[in-house]
């Protein structure tokens, strides 16, 4: 087969984006190695299969000792030249992997293209994937490189980190003690929450923002943010605090109740 | 407990990685201490507003676009 999943089939899969907030957490990451090749696409070009214990017989041979994660065996049948396979990993996180890099980007136009190349990256290095890790977890080190990439490009050739602008006590003491109006939501329309959020979250510096982002927002457990961002549990954890802070700070301007306005005199 | 120590352990109240101990601890302070109360609603309430919220819709055709972009480097398989 020339094209193993047709157009059709890419478009007729029925997978759904599950918010990674409300999916289920995880079983701890066991070191299960996968040792495929990537499979071409081409049936003719591919090379003949070695015969070797599958992913699932691994699994089944240390039951018990662990779960496995649903993706594990979409990405044994992209290996094996699969692609609905693919269109379902692309289905289930492109949302997450689009809203991220996003968020790092803070580009429209730039989060379409490290969204695509993501994907393309992940497809072509499969080979590489080896299972310590989940494959969402995998994907999203790509985005985040692939974005810091691309800021890079943007800003000419500047070296970009995510340690960048992290020296900043702002926040880190909270100040506004004001309460929070109930429901602070309720007082805003939908656009205008959602462009308050936006602002406030595109302020923070981007080595908080980032953590926040996958710590908070997209459901990562402290280690894979650790794991993906190459820092240490106690730099996330850290990080995460002085984000939520910084967060809860500025949104207090927004949210607070209004006799706090009279009562600390700091927002006009 | 002194607001320092309980901000220190403001995210793992929130997460709920303390021991009953340390919770009980926790608790307690914040039952006497108005400020520390507001900071752990407040903040709470910050997360629980972003994870709610999806602020960047997936761009209409961008799939559609990133299936082209597949096939294309399939066939170079």
């Amino acid at each position: 087969m020339a094209l193993p999943q047709s157009a059709q089939i890419w478009d007729e899969t029925s997978a759904t984006a599950t918010p990674v907030s409300n999916a289920p957490r995880l079983a701890p990451r066991t070191a299960v190695r996968y040792t495929h090749p990537l499979q071409p696409c081409s049936e003719t070009a591919r090379p003949q299969r070695i015969p070797q214990p599958t992913l699932m017989a691994i699994i089944k041979s240390v039951e018990g000792e662990f779960e496995p994660h649903p993706d594990a065996a979409l990405v044994e049948r992209v290996r094996g030249g699969d692609l609905m396979a693919f269109n379902t990993l692309v289905r289930k996180y492109e949302r997450q992997i689009f809203r991220i890099s996003q968020h790092i980007t803070q580009n429209r136009e730039d989060a379409e293209d490290v969204m695509q190349d993501a994907f393309l990256k992940a497809y072509e290095k499969l080979d590489q994937f080896q299972g310590n890790s989940k494959f969402y977890t995998w994907l999203v080190r790509i985005a985040v490189n692939e974005s810091l990439m691309r800021l890079r490009k943007r800003r000419t050739g500047r070296m970009v980190s995510i340690d960048e602008d992290i020296e900043t006590d702002e926040g880190s003491v909270p100040r506004d003690l004001a309460d929070w109006a109930p429901d602070p939501e309720q007082n805003y329309g939908q656009a205008e929450l959602a462009e308050i959020l936006r602002k406030t979250i595109q302020g923070l510096p981007q080595g908080f923002r980032i953590v926040f982002v996958l710590r908070d927002v997209e459901g990562l457990s402290t280690e894979e943010t650790a794991e993906t961002l190459g820092l240490s549990i106690p730099a996330v954890k850290s990080r995460l605090l002085r984000a939520r802070l910084q967060l809860r700070e500025r949104l207090s301007r927004y949210f607070r109740r209004k006799k706090g306005l009279v009562e600390t005199g700091v927002e006009k | 407990m002194t607001c320092k120590e309980f901000l220190a352990l403001l995210d793992d109240l929130i997460d709920g990685t303390v021991t009953a101990e340390t919770r009980a601890e926790l608790q307690a302070h914040l039952g006497k201490c108005g400020h520390c109360e507001v900071i752990f609603n407040t903040t709470r309430k910050t997360i629980e507003i972003y994870r709610s919220h999806e602020l960047y819709d997936l761009p209409p055709g961008l799939h559609d676009r990133l299936h082209a972009a597949i096939m294309a480097r399939c066939k170079k398989c």
